[in-house]
């Protein structure tokens, strides 16, 4: 078979999905959110709810995420994400309702709304993109930026006697009774991102169940931010990040 | 013999990360010499021996790339 002959639609294995608009995306090369965006527009695609999912956009890198979800999207005050995702769940429990936060958002000045809402057991998805930095702001310290780490706003590298230690959310939320399903994954590699196709898809299917909170962390790279380029960013997110945020399921539900 | 596939690459919205070379299993694609309109060298097929594993287009933070596989 000539290489022409590949190219039709019957042999089609991979495309954008249709969940998500054309819009070129603002973020810089090599960014995981891109690879985060696609799956869960994937996901949504494949359980066939494009017409019955709401979307929460935060405030942060991904606060254009509004611009790319081909669902229905409301941006929240910074932070308010899960508080606003807690009203529409509520007042629209047959939709399908996730939050898309930053660790600026979700884990600094969003913490009281997320515990809160976990606390509560909101049948939500939390969708929580970790990459230990304010990437929009121009690459500050965050709640999650490791012990030692440089950033903008600690360029000798991150103090834990006077700059405190950084905050592991996804373990402390993993503790409150609300939550069902708590994970942590990655997308940096085809195997990861594809374990994390199935961590959103099991969190979306749970939410039909009305179990309670699922939140799904994605250890994310940040090649601006780091200063890296974004192969550099992946390898260093591995050697570094990983032991400090092991990946895989903190909770799951009991059978 | 392992099935072929092909790649057809948004080569305007490519960003030149070079992700998806890595996550090739037979080195089948690389960075163009030439940019686009966007000043981003972009990422080309440079061999025919693609076999249509998606790896590229699952690991692709923006989207570009859409991929094939023959039938058996």
């Amino acid at each position: 078979m000539s290489e022409n002959n590949i190219i039709t639609p019957e042999n089609l294995v991979y495309e954008k999905t249709k969940v998500m608009t054309d819009r070129v995306l603002h973020y810089c090369p090599g960014c995981g959110h891109g690879t985060a965006h696609r799956l869960l527009a994937d996901v949504i695609d494949e359980l066939g709810i494009q017409e019955d999912t709401i979307g929460v956009a935060p405030v942060g890198c991904s606060v254009l995420a509004y611009y790319y979800f081909d669902v229905d999207m409301q941006e929240a005050a910074h932070g308010r994400a899960p508080a606003v995702a807690t009203g529409i769940k509520r007042v629209l429990p047959e939709k399908y309702v996730f939050t898309y936060q930053g660790d600026g958002d979700l884990a600094a000045i969003g913490t009281a709304e997320t515990i809160h809402a976990c606390n509560r057991g909101e049948n939500i998805l939390i969708v929580f993109i970790n990459n230990g930095i304010y990437g929009m702001t121009g690459g500050q310290m965050a709640p999650t930026t490791l012990p030692g780490m440089k950033s903008s706003t600690s360029p000798r590298g991150r103090d834990v006697a006077t700059m405190g230690n950084p905050l592991k959310i996804t373990e402390l939320i993993a503790e409150l009774p609300g939550t069902y399903y708590v994970t942590r994954q990655s997308v940096h590699t085809p195997g990861n991102a594809r374990k994390t196709r199935r961590a959103l898809k099991k969190a979306l299917e749970y939410q039909k169940l009305n179990k309670g909170t699922c939140f799904v962390e994605i250890v994310a790279n940040c090649p601006s931010g780091w200063k890296m380029t974004p192969v550099q960013s992946n390898k260093w997110m591995e050697e570094h990040m990983f032991p400090f945020y092991p990946l895989g399921d903190i909770k799951v539900p009991e059978k | 013999m392992a099935r072929k596939g092909d790649v057809v690459i948004d080569i305007e919205k490519c960003k030149g990360c070079e992700v998806c070379l890595s996550a090739c299993p037979n080195d089948v694609l690389a960075l163009s010499n030439e940019v686009n309109s966007k000043g981003y060298h972009y990422a080309v097929k440079v061999n025919s021996e693609c076999i249509g594993c998606a790896n590229c287009a699952i690991v692709c933070p923006d989207a570009v790339i859409t991929v094939y596989r023959e039938k058996k």
